[in-house]
């Protein structure tokens, strides 16, 4: 009887101890002393994957570079990334295990849903976040620690609304838009912005994240007959859906927004992607100076041509030098405070390429692009004076 | 008139697709009673084989193929049956239901943590035309599926109801012991459709893999949509889970478009309930009586 107590004991003490080394090792490594601890929670897999890979990338190129010419203040920035597996309840937990090691700043995550769900987390701990998450309402509740690396889905969509019926003389539309809060958002943001200027929507498609097959949300937006549709997807639907248009002979004009047009759904989808035009808020074609160097520099570290996150993820570890340096601390509330209202540009940081200005609710304002894909290359064919905020 | 015949033909070239993998779910139990719930991640990996091949040994496309298909039909065959299939069917169908239903998971973390998470381009076989029928458009890429799915029913069907072999594969999955007193080669047989299983899913694979891209979640959504078309056709009839797969494809296109795209999802399930009160034995089924 003792012994099988003493064997519980220690089978608790063992599980316990098994529990205990989990929790810290999901934690990640804690930074040591002399670093600034910018940890980076990001969708390393499942739907979000290409998003979470290129925003990490970017934001690892540019911690490297900025370590190799002395860090900040003197420090050099440690990090760590935390995998959400693109799922809210997994992002929120991981968003709880680093706020444990004392980061200055947080960056990531990037789906919408994510975002929503470990914001309060890092509002409650008063650690700045910066979000490449597109949805309007990120921005709206007035959290004073949510900073934007990219316009808003109530940005662009006017512009694309605009864009069909200028451009395309679009007056009849489909949407197809992906069910989760990223296209949950942006549906309603076009669908606002089309009604306000009597654009007709025909045909309201909402699709899986997960869905591989694209016959039947096609074949509704054909049955339809728009004048155009408007596809708002991750990555990787993006691409089978111009992969299956383009089989189904599909002859409707297709019109999107950076995330169509982006870098890895051109590869993915190869010549099924020309033609395609949409608003760009991030591109490395983007006609402005140090692009090319930066495009040049991650393609050849990498493998792969960066898309709008990679470059978002870039710009926001030198938004974050500026700011810590500016200030000349590394206190997250004065992170915050400072970083409201403020405008960068990129005469004071090269790397951040477009003039940038932060509202006092964390929106971002800057200028926007409109692209065509020609070849299976991105092709600016106008630019946008600053939107935003 | 164009409409619904471009969803009749769009929904067939998606059925072809669930046709030829639930014909792999056919066969496994036709000849051998098991049902493998990592048929799905089956059809996944042999394309990530062949991007290995490409991609990290150089190999040129074709060779790739050869080498990726080889290497897949050893894992996803002899290997499969070896290590999972012999020591779980003797405790019974459950636990071997539950030994695949693991390995449909081990397959799609493995290939997440050693290939790659994020989705990745695969050249087609076929190029990327399209020819018009009927007034609708299809792909050439599209119609090859439907044909090569059906000329595969087709065969299989013959070579299980017209050879020696076949007859003797569909004794074993009857009674082992009285095939084994007959002088079939119960092992032997087997393994053959393991191999034959092992063959379709990769065929799939490359077949399927231009249209939906290569990625570790490929097998999740396509492994339920040819489980239910099985069962549909008629688990124990080839034919029958191809027919199964074609009414997925075209039920799906129709009730996205005409009824609900809401609940397209539901579409499989709901015409499997169907099937299943009222022709329990699928479309193409036949009646099997077994001593329990």
């Amino acid at each position: 009887m003792k012994q099988q107590s003493v064997l519980r004991k220690k089978l608790m003490l063992g599980l316990s101890a098994f529990c205990i080394a989990g929790m810290v090792m999901n934690a990640g490594p804690a930074h040591a002393s002399g670093t600034v601890f910018i940890p980076q929670i990001l969708e390393l897999s499942g739907p979000g994957a290409i998003s979470g890979t290129n925003f990490h990338d970017g934001a690892s190129m540019a911690i490297q570079e900025i370590n190799a010419a002395g860090g900040i203040l003197g420090e050099q920035i440690s990090t760590t990334v935390l995998d959400t597996q693109s799922d809210p309840s997994v992002a929120r937990a991981q968003m709880q295990s680093v706020l444990d090691n004392n980061p200055y700043v947080i960056l990531g995550p990037i789906f919408t849903g994510s975002c929503q769900s470990t914001m309060p987390i890092a509002q409650q701990a008063q650690i700045p976040q910066m979000i490449g998450g597109l949805g309007a309402n990120l921005t709206e509740e007035g959290d004073q620690y949510v900073f934007r690396t990219s316009l808003s889905q109530a940005d662009e969509m006017p512009e694309i609304i605009d864009y069909l019926a200028n451009k395309l003389h679009a007056k009849k539309i489909s949407i197809i838009w992906v069910n989760n809060d990223f296209g949950k958002g942006g549906r309603d943001a076009f669908d606002a912005a089309a009604k306000k200027r009597g654009l007709q929507v025909v045909a309201d498609i909402p699709v899986e994240q997960n869905l591989q097959d694209y016959s039947a949300p096609l074949a509704q937006v054909t049955e339809a007959k728009p004048d155009a549709v408007f596809v708002y997807l991750n990555e990787g639907g993006s691409a089978r859906l111009l992969i299956k248009a383009g089989h189904d002979g599909n002859k409707i004009p297709i019109v999107g927004d950076t995330t169509l047009l982006g870098a890895k759904v051109v590869q993915l989808a190869g010549s099924a992607a020309n033609n395609i035009k949409g608003f760009v808020d991030l591109s490395v074609d983007m006609p402005v100076p140090g692009i090319k160097k930066f495009d040049t520099d991650f393609t050849k570290k990498y493998g792969y041509t960066p898309d709008e996150n990679a470059i978002k993820g870039y710009t926001a570890v030198y938004t974050i030098r500026y700011v810590a340096t500016k200030v000349g601390n590394f206190n997250s509330q004065d992170f915050a405070k400072a970083l409201h209202g403020m405008t960068i540009t990129p005469a004071e940081v090269p790397q951040i390429f477009l003039s940038s200005t932060w509202s006092d609710k964390g929106g971002l304002a800057r200028p926007g692009f409109f692209a065509q894909i020609d070849n299976g290359k991105q092709n600016i064919i106008a630019t946008l004076p600053k939107l935003g905020n | 008139m164009d409409s619904a015949m471009q969803l009749l033909l769009s929904g067939l070239a998606s059925g072809a697709i669930y046709g030829l993998v639930a014909m792999g779910f056919s066969l496994m139990w036709q000849t051998s009673q098991t049902i493998n719930f990592a048929q799905g991640e089956f059809v996944m990996m042999p394309a990530f084989l062949v991007l290995a091949f490409m991609n990290f040994a150089g190999l040129q496309f074709g060779l790739s193929i050869m080498a990726g298909g080889v290497v897949a039909v050893l894992i996803l065959g002899p290997i499969f049956k070896k290590l999972i299939v012999d020591p779980m069917l003797k405790y019974g169908t459950l636990p071997l239901v539950v030994a695949t239903l693991a390995l449909s998971i081990f397959l799609r973390e493995a290939v997440r943590n050693f290939y790659s998470a994020q989705d990745e381009p695969f050249p087609s076989l076929f190029g990327s035309g399209v020819i018009k029928v009927f007034g609708a458009d299809i792909s050439i890429q599209s119609l090859s599926v439907f044909i090569i799915a059906g000329a595969c029913a087709l065969a299989l069907d013959m070579f299980l109801n017209k050879t020696r072999t076949g007859r003797a594969m569909q004794a074993t999955a009857q009674n082992r012991a009285v095939a084994r007193i007959l002088g079939v080669p119960v092992e032997r047989m087997v393994l053959y459709a393991f191999c034959i299983n092992a063959i379709l899913v990769t065929l799939a694979s490359v077949l399927i893999t231009p249209i939906y891209l290569a990625s570790f979640t490929n097998g999740e959504q396509l492994g339920l949509a040819a489980f239910s078309a099985a069962i549909i056709g008629g688990f124990n009839q080839v034919r029958g889970a191809l027919l199964g797969g074609v009414i997925l494809g075209v039920a799906d296109n129709f009730c996205a478009t005409y009824v609900s795209a809401d609940y397209r999802d539901a579409v499989p399930l709901l015409l499997m309930v169907v099937v299943i009160l009222f022709r329990p034995e699928g479309l193409l089924g036949r009646r099997e009586e077994r001593t329990v």
